[in-house]
């Protein structure tokens, strides 16, 4: 088992419309849950990313990755796809003494990029949030659904947004993708700027 | 369309990215309980035209539950309020005397 190759969910599938569309390589993704206030759980997290921690509905970028807010007791924290498995009993070991876990997920969710001016629009199309400028600002986490499907999207800048699905339905996230990035489909809200 | 703001990550959150959670604030009769009470907490729910109040779930956010109070017939929401939370908050039930002056909602007005 040990020599098989890890691989995204699509293969890196990309699609050129009205934005860009591409699944991203391989992500590294550890599931932090316990209470945040927990020096402990602080430490596991921006001990390996060298990122701050997140206020509540933030994601916060350091130079080693990410980490994101998900839920009073969650946090996702983004690494090199490398230094997910090997850092989980790290931060188990530094989270030892509290009620806290972490697992390594990468291999359970998939993630896409969208660069364009209409990645707001795209995006919007298929979710009930408000991800205007003002709804959803750079740096900002936002879980909600993409159609049918539960996605968490945060923008990076203003025409480039991440989008992390389950990794079971990574091809109908990217299909959704697709056609509402399809060429002619712009419906004229303003774009992002 | 119905849009709450979830107590939890602050997010105002759509209805379709909610679960339903029926009634709030029901004392959940167990064993002991008399066969009356047992079946007042299983089959009677107030079902108001009007005020009320409800358990909802973040299920496509943070996943919490929370509490809402709003008006059935106009859909407005008078407020959010954690799943933490026994009864109607005093905020929330000011808020909704100055909406709906006279409201009542099983003992509470």
């Amino acid at each position: 088992m040990s020599d098989v190759k890890s691989v995204t969910a699509l293969g890196g599938k990309s699609f050129g419309g009205l934005v860009r569309v591409a699944e991203a390589p391989l992500q590294g993704m550890i599931t932090v849950r316990g209470d945040l206030g927990l020096a402990s759980v602080k430490e596991a997290a921006t001990g390996l990313t060298k990122a701050e921690m997140p206020a509540t509905g933030r994601i916060e970028t350091g130079a080693e990755g990410a980490i994101a807010w998900m839920s009073p007791d969650e946090l996702l924290v983004l690494c090199a796809y490398a230094d997910a498995a090997p850092s989980v009993p790290k931060m188990e070991d530094t989270m030892a003494k509290d009620f806290a876990s972490a697992a390594d997920v990468s291999d359970a969710r998939a993630m896409f990029r969208l660069e364009g001016a209409l990645s707001r629009e795209v995006l919007a199309k298929l979710s009930p949030a408000d991800l205007s400028v003002e709804g959803c600002a750079v740096g900002q986490m936002r879980r909600t659904r993409l159609a049918q499907v539960p996605a968490a999207i945060w923008f990076t800048d203003d025409e480039t947004a991440s989008v992390i699905c389950f990794r079971s339905v990574a091809d109908y996230v990217f299909a959704l993708l697709k056609t509402a990035a399809q060429p002619g489909s712009a419906v004229g809200l303003a774009p992002a700027g | 369309m119905l849009i709450l703001q979830c107590p939890y990550c602050g997010v105002m959150a759509d209805e379709t990215e909610l679960s339903p959670g029926g009634e709030a604030h029901l004392t959940r009769e167990g064993p002991g309980a008399s066969d009356d009470a047992f079946h007042d907490y299983l089959f009677m729910r107030e079902n108001p035209k009007g005020v009320h109040f409800e358990r909802w779930r973040h299920a496509y956010g943070c996943g919490k539950w929370f509490h809402a109070a709003r008006c059935t017939t106009t859909l407005q929401v008078f407020g959010t309020y954690k799943a933490q939370t026994t009864e109607p908050p005093k905020d929330i039930r000011d808020r909704i005397t100055k909406a709906r002056p006279g409201w009542t909602w099983r003992d509470y007005a």
